[in-house]
């Protein structure tokens, strides 16, 4: 029964932490799967969002700025609009290099932030990281209190991607998709490319931004180690990969996916010899870049692909 | 240079009277272009006349399509000054080019590859309130009204290419000739004042030319619209073209009625070069406009 009901809190924590990715997947969709701006500082986004979060919502603390004490109602979107901002500016500078360039420039541009995060113990308790975040719901009694954080994060996730889809089946989407298939016929035809691309980039910035914050709230615990790119950048970038880019859906799809593997991956990695204990972190990036090329084999264009006409 | 087709099409309705009367739409005066020590486009003048169908032609590397980014927006000049219906649009960026009126054509066809036939269409239009995301989430339903108006439209446009039955293919996947009437298409959904052609017969088949062709001559006739065509098949030119101008060079050789330039022998020593080629080339002068005879 005991075993039963820890697979029941493992499902839970599973789908939860799956949700939070999801919001990541489908803020990188929105620059890379509907507008084609390649962004490899996804980290840098997430971090911003989480430790800004933290800082509204947590105690007085002589350690990291903050003591605000504020709620979810706050931190949410505080942690969105500083991203945004962060996003924004990296858009201002970056957005017309090449999308070869633009990955590079955000890859160190994501960099910096983590540097920053770790070096300035007057904002961000450096290395040690902020602890005792808030958790919503923690009052409530188990399980529920692991459910109700679950329902927010689902919640979250239905309101994002109703929202979104909608906008790529607008005229919105449209333009965004021809910018992506063709910079200089967008141009041709009026639009406005610098302007669209800020857009989308801001916009994806912000839900990164989120993802960060809720992940802030569900660990309660952040360091500057979540801005390492290969845990968030590159799982993120799998996750839509293998999902179908320019597919809400297919983002929604792959983030579980992955995380499935992901998590589930641990539970074999555990259990090697302990000579193989430090290396089995490694093999779990090993086995998700192993089925993210057996996928493309199968799949090239994700499991679940863009389709077009948009309807039908 | 003679394609062996012969197009039969009678020249452009527009009077040379009413033309000559007009003010020009658009004029280029002393417009250079340099890349590093390379001078593109050298102290070029012209005018182009209202509602008439003007072709430019030139050997490879005189300056035609650099002329066309400038006159679009896409390429800053070096110096000199373009004027569309009297006013400076110089330096002007291309998405502001296109509000005005000015819609330019691609040598290699740009289609949105992953949007279907009609999308490509649909996405022209400037001004659409779904363009706009907060109106997106806020109006659909304002959104879905203007949207009906924007595929009806496009279907329409589509009709008149006969592209309605590749209406839901992706542009992608389009033959070369229906990826130039798409591109046609496009330029055609915001109703253009001036519009800019780059090579619109390149790689197109015999038959696709003469549909093209004939399209071209419909809205200019039936429209209105004024047509600037870079061509190399001067068979194209001839039947089309009220008047033709050549560049060289980066600069304006001669101009006039394609009867009138080639019979011009710096013209074809521009096209063939010069000395015992250029004698040889007065004899061959028929490759260069034969289908006019």
């Amino acid at each position: 029964m005991d075993s039963l009901y820890g697979i029941f809190l493992y499902a839970i924590y599973l789908l939860t932490m799956g949700g939070i990715y999801a919001v990541l997947v489908m803020g990188l969709n929105i620059q890379w799967g509907f507008t084609g701006l390649f962004n490899a500082g996804i980290a840098g986004f997430f971090a911003v969002g989480a430790y800004t979060s933290a800082i509204i919502s947590t105690a007085s603390s002589g350690r990291h700025l903050g003591g605000l004490s504020l709620p979810l109602w706050a931190s949410l979107p505080g942690a969105m609009i500083a991203s945004a901002l962060i996003a924004w500016a990296v858009a201002w500078i970056c957005i017309r290099l090449r999308s070869d360039y633009l990955a590079i420039a955000t890859l160190g541009i994501a960099e910096i932030l983590r540097l920053v995060l770790k070096n300035e113990d007057w904002a961000t308790n450096g290395a040690r990281g902020i602890s005792r975040i808030p958790k919503p719901f923690e009052d409530l009694p188990e399980p529920w209190n692991q459910i109700a954080m679950l329902l927010l994060v689902l919640a979250i996730l239905l309101v994002l991607y109703l929202l979104l889809e909608r906008a790529r089946r607008a005229p919105w989407g449209r333009v965004m998709t021809a910018i992506r298939e063709n910079e200089a016929a967008a141009r041709a035809a009026g639009k406005n490319v610098e302007g669209f691309r800020i857009e989308a980039f801001v916009l994806g910035g912000a839900l990164m931004g989120l993802g960060g914050a809720l992940m802030a709230h569900h660990v309660k615990f952040i360091d500057p180690n979540m801005a390492e790119p290969l845990s968030t950048t590159f799982i993120v970038w799998v996750m839509l990969i293998i999902g179908g880019s320019g597919n809400n859906k297919g983002a929604l799809f792959g983030a579980f996916l992955v995380w499935t593997l992901w998590s589930t991956s641990e539970i074999v990695t555990t259990r090697l010899p302990a000579e193989w204990e430090l290396k089995s972190a490694y093999l779990r990036f090993f086995l998700v870049g192993l089925a993210l090329q057996i996928i493309l084999q199968r799949y090239p264009a994700g499991i679940l692909k863009e389709h077009r006409p948009i309807g039908k | 240079m003679d394609t062996g087709r012969n197009h039969s099409w009678a020249p452009a309705s527009v009077s040379q009277a009413d033309a000559e009367r007009a003010p020009p739409i658009l004029e280029v005066h002393d417009l250079t272009c340099r890349f590093g020590g390379v001078v593109a486009v050298n102290r070029c003048s012209f005018s182009i006349e209202r509602g008439r169908i003007t072709g430019v032609i030139g050997p490879n590397g005189a300056g035609k399509t650099t002329i066309f980014r400038m006159v679009a927006g896409a390429l800053a000049p070096s110096s000199g000054r373009i004027l569309f219906e009297g006013e400076d649009i110089t330096g002007v960026p291309t998405h502001e080019m296109f509000h005005r009126g000015i819609v330019r054509t691609f040598q290699i066809p740009h289609e949105f590859g992953r949007l279907t036939t009609l999308e490509n269409l649909m996405t022209v239009p400037s001004g659409q309130p779904g363009e706009n995301l907060w109106r997106v989430w806020a109006s659909p339903g304002r959104i879905r009204n203007h949207e009906a108006g924007v595929r009806e439209k496009a279907e329409r446009t589509l009709e008149f290419l006969n592209l309605s039955g590749l209406r839901d293919e992706l542009a992608m996947n389009l033959s070369g000739g229906q990826k130039k009437l798409l591109e046609l298409g496009r330029a055609m959904m915001t109703e253009p004042r001036l519009a800019l052609l780059d090579e619109p017969g390149a790689g197109v088949n015999p038959t696709l030319l003469a549909s093209l062709a004939e399209m071209i001559r419909t809205l200019n006739r039936e429209r209105n619209y004024t047509f600037v065509i870079i061509e190399h098949d001067m068979d194209l030119i001839a039947s089309l073209c009220d008047r033709v101008i050549v560049l060289a060079e980066g600069a304006v050789l001669t101009e006039g009625t394609m009867d009138k330039v080639r019979e011009d022998p710096r013209v074809i020593e521009a096209y063939l070069g010069g000395g015992d080629e250029a004698d040889e080339a007065v004899e061959s002068k028929a490759s260069i406009g034969s289908a006019s005879e």
